[in-house]
């Protein structure tokens, strides 16, 4: 599966890199946030577009996994 | 619905806080205003002279540590910084350029509609404009790159700052300005303002609420969570003027605005642009500041040098209108803007370049 790493990036780049790679690779993605904030805009947004979510907390970040 | 009750509870509580806050002595229409807060912080520490605009403002103080708090509490507070520090420094002073032409920041311009003021409509029109503008660059791949981790004392500077802030304006010395007539001498009492701003500051690092973010998200994504936060300032802040007979309808004799429609536009045209530049509006930048963000308090510090700008140089409207270094300045932020947006755009420039070397090719 693609992973893609937001890290460090301000609003709305996780949201916009994660659509933007989804796009290219509709099957699924992961996607790795290093921030609350970024781990629920993400979130909502893969659930808006019809994506199932699991998240693993790894040390300071997060990993989406989204899936059709 | 139940994933927006948060924001609403926040944005309905924030709308009623503010008209409290006028209430109890803050200039009308203004309980909060982040723009207006950090010019007076401004004219307190001496940056600019405009006397009838200082005062340090306990409300930003309780919005900084609010944040902070909360942010400690819920382990959110992760100290940041390094992605384009100088470009966001300029960012927030061409931002705060563009509210001390319209008279306001995104928050206070929702305040003032609420308050009846129709001058704030022609301003949301520039805002809305602004945000489109910037959105297109977002699409086009633009950002300021990334932020890293860094040692925690650097994070904790800003929130310790402005309890010193707060202890120089309990303590009152000589040295200080406060405004003895006009919008900086009318404040609530220093406790409750103070009060406002802590439980705000927390709400709104709950919620994350943004007074641009919810545009934005609504253009790119159809996303309307923080647009949700926005209607709900505006309706509560709206009854509450209501209940307290603050409303007054129309454009002329609105406090502290002017009525010069284009210049109202542009500037918050330039409050929105620049703000979905910076990632964040001018309140969204304070609450950032807060959690550890210090790209952000970089934000923050350009606000305060464009504040003391826009007064030195004679920049900032007033109820009398726009002045014409004002509209020159505008015309450079405009300027500033179009190109840091364009350059940071990883699709046009790298087009260009990716076409310079296929036509070195061909060649």
């Amino acid at each position: 599966m693609k992973r893609i790493d937001t890290c460090g990036m301000s609003c709305p780049q996780p949201v916009l890199m994660t659509k933007k790679s989804l796009e290219e690779n509709p099957e699924g993605l992961d996607i790795i946030v290093d921030n609350n904030t970024a781990k629920g805009n993400v979130e909502r947004f893969l659930k808006s577009a019809g994506y199932k979510t699991a998240v693993r907390e790894e040390d300071d970040t997060f990993l989406i996994e989204a899936r059709k | 619905m139940n994933d927006k009750k948060g924001i609403i509870i926040a944005g309905g509580a924030i709308g009623i806080i503010a008209v409290l806050l006028v209430y109890f002595g803050n200039p009308a229409n203004m309980g909060f205003c982040i723009a207006c807060f950090i010019r007076d912080i401004a004219g307190a520490i001496g940056l600019h002279r405009a006397d009838v605009v200082q005062y340090i403002r306990p409300e930003i103080i309780g919005l900084v540590l609010g944040a902070f708090l909360l942010s400690l509490k819920n382990k959110e507070f992760h100290t940041k910084g390094g992605s384009s520090p100088f470009t966001r420094f300029v960012l927030g002073i061409v931002v705060m350029i563009g509210a001390l032409i319209f008279l306001g920041c995104p928050l206070r311009m929702v305040l003032r509609l609420a308050g009846g003021d129709l001058n704030a409509l022609v301003g949301l029109a520039g805002f809305v404009a602004g945000i489109y503008i910037g959105v297109i660059f977002l699409n086009k791949g633009f950002n300021l790159k990334r932020s890293y981790n860094i040692t925690k004392i650097e994070g904790y500077i800003f929130p310790a700052v402005n309890v010193g802030a707060l202890i120089l304006l309990i303590t009152a010395p000589a040295f200080l300005f406060f405004s003895e007539k006009g919008p900086g001498s009318m404040h609530a009492p220093i406790a409750l303002s103070l009060a406002a701003g802590l439980i705000v500051g927390a709400l709104a690092q709950k919620t994350r609420l943004c007074m641009v973010g919810g545009t934005r998200d609504m253009v790119l994504f159809r996303d309307m969570y923080l647009l949700t936060g926005f209607i709900a300032i505006l309706v509560f802040s709206f009854v509450g003027n209501f209940a307290f007979g603050f409303f007054k309808l129309g454009f002329a004799e609105q406090p502290i605005a002017h009525t010069d429609g284009l210049w109202n536009f542009l500037g918050m045209a330039i409050v929105g642009w620049g703000s979905v530049l910076l990632g964040g509006c001018p309140l969204r930048q304070l609450i950032l500041s807060g959690e550890g963000n210090t790209d952000s308090v970089i934000s923050v510090m350009g606000m305060l040098v464009g504040a003391a700008f826009a007064h030195n140089f004679g920049l900032a409207s007033s109820g009398a209108g726009v002045t014409a270094n004002g509209k020159v300045a505008a015309l450079i932020c405009f300027a500033f803007l179009a190109i840091v947006s364009y350059l940071n755009s990883e699709d046009l420039v790298k087009k260009k370049s990716s076409q310079a070397l296929s036509k070195a090719n061909v060649e």
